[in-house]
């Protein structure tokens, strides 16, 4: 390119994501001078049409932000409720609530790892077309995809939007026998995923480092999906409830969409790299030394590398729900009995793609007041712009469409789910 | 001619929605590959970057129609499809997003947003069929896949979908479950909501949520009465009708009459 010259790299639709959103990216005289990630994804107003509905109702209606996640939207509300009312759930019941998890970790990762992700390395436009030169790897990711649907519809009676979620527990538990009808596909799940984090720990990683500070939930004993203290790579360690005091919201003006941020005005990174750099002890030892193996351990600060720490969570998922499989000892009760008061309540859980933080306000009558929801895809949209500031200021000698390319991978490398963020997402127009 | 010319040409579309319907088309893992053998997905913006341009044989549409850009942008599909199937509650009714018709959208605005002067979004959430002719429309929130691999495969061979309109009660009946209604006293919408799911809710003992939307011919008044004996409160019947499917016609009706009283 020569000097002086404007150059914008444009992404009108944004494949391979979850949701409609644009990029543009403009260059002036060998500087990035702008960079939108644009949302164009309308507005829902999930927290608008949450008020004047009984608690119980939440759990159904915010599986409906995501299809691709709906599970961790359940579980964060009803977190969030059982916290209100001052109930904890039994340790049976956490269990099999934590079971489902791993089926959505197993589903959403595969989904993203090889439909969406894995195509951009190898060079495709499509995991379809990447089948034509690599059809037994795109059968892997569909049989892996396909156990994660399995062990969410086997206990939830489906996998996009599940029906067996209720504040206090479930509507129905399974039997012991039942349970184990999961151990075969799941025992196949794990050497499937084992497989994919060797196969994609093959893939060209280009050298880039990103700085910003990483925030997941951080759990003493296990690897985080359900609970744990919300941490950072710096240093921060605060109960969930604690989360407003600590993170916020900002307009920004040339992005037409919310960022979040710290209080100090820093933007952070939520997900896999987040969960991975985090708590990498709670990982089980074989799992720890498959990371040293293929060369991915903490501190992993190259998000185009989080296609082998999704992969790595894909084999703790199967292995974690096979443990809870097999120490399943129904309870006698399918839920504990909640009754509201006057109260607010908070929940966080690790969705697929790094914390879901809600908060409502409800009556003695049980009705919500106020809902507060923040999505991961919020949360990482300012390392995301961040990312593709650095990565264009450091390629600018890619031909165009490689360049573009490259922005777009630059974008999936967060499996953004642009469905999620937009409910609260502050669309601009320009009606200049 | 090279072979890809003469497949059938399949674009999937996504308008106000969750992007459930269209993952349960790619959570068709032991048929997807199958399928993309037999037609030329020509634009599935969730699953490649490549886009062929129209017509298309066969357009999915997932998603209502909540702003002015999609007002326009639906025509546009209907004018390069030659068969348009809707797919999902939104498609279908407005989906959970027409809850705002029965509020004041401005207001909803204010709740959610900072400068609410600058967002574009209609005051109705509205089904797809309320902009364009369309072919078939399929329910659900989300669509079954059973169901939905059935309209592929009949507009592929250019047949009618067999898609019941019959309410959940048969698909209870026909699983031999019991009745979560009459022999539990659960308040269930079952026998007014159209099947599909294959009695999902009542197999866990708890009452059907409605869904796939009003089934044929719903005696949605008679249910209601039940709903109040099992004492069940006004706003309570209002909310149960307004869900996924609050702006279908017969659920909205029923929905109005206990919001009056």
């Amino acid at each position: 390119m020569r000097p002086g010259r404007t150059r914008t790299i444009k992404v009108d639709a944004l494949a391979r994501v979850e949701g409609e959103g644009a990029l543009r990216v403009r260059v002036r005289a060998g500087r990035v001078e702008e960079i939108q990630l644009r949302i164009y994804e309308p507005p829902r107003f999930f927290e608008a049409l949450l008020r004047g509905r009984d608690f119980r109702e939440a759990v159904d209606i915010v599986a409906r932000i995501c299809g691709i996640c709906p599970w961790a939207y359940q579980m964060s509300a009803a977190q969030a409720m059982e916290d209100a009312c001052g109930v904890e759930v039994s340790a049976p019941l956490r269990a099999l609530r934590r079971l489902v998890y791993c089926g959505e970790w197993i589903e959403s990762h595969a989904l993203h790892v090889y439909l969406l992700h894995a195509p951009d390395f190898l060079g495709y436009d499509s995991a379809v077309d990447m089948a034509r030169d690599h059809p037994e790897a795109v059968q892997r990711g569909l049989e892996l995809k396909k156990v994660g649907n399995l062990v969410m519809s086997h206990v939830a009676g489906r996998s996009v939007h599940p029906v067996n979620a209720r504040v206090g527990g479930f509507y129905r538990v399974p039997g012991r026998e039942e349970l184990r009808d999961l151990v075969g596909p799941l025992r196949r799940a794990r050497d499937l995923a084992v497989e994919t984090v060797r196969w994609v720990s093959t893939f060209p990683f280009p050298d880039f480092e990103q700085q910003v500070p990483y925030v997941a939930l951080r759990h003493p004993t296990e690897y985080p999906i359900l609970e744990g203290k919300i941490a950072s790579t710096d240093g921060l360690e605060i109960e969930v409830q604690d989360y407003d005091r600590h993170f916020v919201e900002v307009q920004v003006p040339h992005s037409n969409a919310l960022h979040s941020l710290t209080r100090d005005g820093r933007p952070y990174g939520v997900g896999p790299l987040a969960r991975f750099n985090l708590n990498f002890p709670g990982l089980p030892e074989a799992l720890q030394s498959l990371a040293r193996e293929v060369g991915t351990i903490p501190p992993c600060r190259n998000p185009f590398r989080s296609i082998v720490v999704r992969s790595l969570e894909m084999v703790y998922a199967c292995e974690e729900a096979l443990r809870l499989v097999e120490a399943w000892e129904p309870p006698a009760e399918p839920a504990v009995p909640v009754v509201p008061r006057e109260a607010t309540g908070y929940g966080c859980t690790e969705a697929p793609r790094g914390i879901l933080y809600h908060r409502y306000r409800i009556g003695a009558d049980g009705i919500i007041q106020e809902a507060r929801i923040v999505p991961p895809t919020s949360q990482n949209q300012r390392p995301m712009e961040e990312d593709l500031r650095a990565f264009v200021q450091g390629h600018l000698d890619l031909p165009r469409d490689e360049l573009t390319w490259r922005c777009e991978q630059v974008v999936r490398n967060y499996d953004p789910c642009i469905s999620c963020a937009t409910h609260f997402l502050r669309l601009e127009v320009d009606e200049g | 001619m090279n072979s890809s010319s003469r497949r059938v040409k399949l674009a999937v579309w996504k308008f106000t929605s969750c992007d459930g319907c269209q993952l349960t088309l790619l959570n068709c893992e032991d048929e997807l590959l199958t399928l993309a053998g037999r037609v030329q997905v020509a634009y599935f913006l969730e699953a490649s970057r490549a886009t062929v341009r129209g017509p298309y044989d066969l357009s999915l549409v997932e998603g209502s129609i909540t702003t002015p850009e999609e007002v326009q942008r639906i025509r546009e599909v209907r004018q390069a499809s030659r068969y348009l199937v809707t797919i999902g509650a939104c498609a279908t009714a407005g989906g959970i997003q027409a809850l705002r018709n029965f509020a004041d959208v401005g207001e909803f605005l204010s709740v959610v947003y900072a400068r609410p002067e600058h967002i574009r979004t209609l005051e109705r959430s509205t089904p797809i069929a309320d902009h364009v002719p369309v072919d078939f429309e399929l329910r659900g929130c989300p669509v079954d896949r059973r169901q939905l691999l059935e309209v592929i495969s009949a507009f592929l061979v250019g047949r009618k979908p067999q898609v019941a309109t019959h309410s959940v009660c048969m698909e209870c009946k026909r699983r031999g479950l019991v009745c979560v209604l009459v022999a539990g006293g659960t308040a269930c919408l079952g026998p007014v909501t159209q099947a599909g799911c294959g009695a999902l809710c009542p197999a866990i003992g708890r009452g059907c949520y409605g869904c796939f939307g009003p089934a044929e011919s719903p005696n949605t008044g008679s249910l209601a009465r039940r709903w109040r004996e099992l004492g069940k409160s006004p706003a309570e019947v209002v909310r149960a009708f307004r869900t996924f499917n609050a702006a279908a016609p017969a659920f909205q009706e029923e929905g109005e009459r206990h919001a009056s009283g």
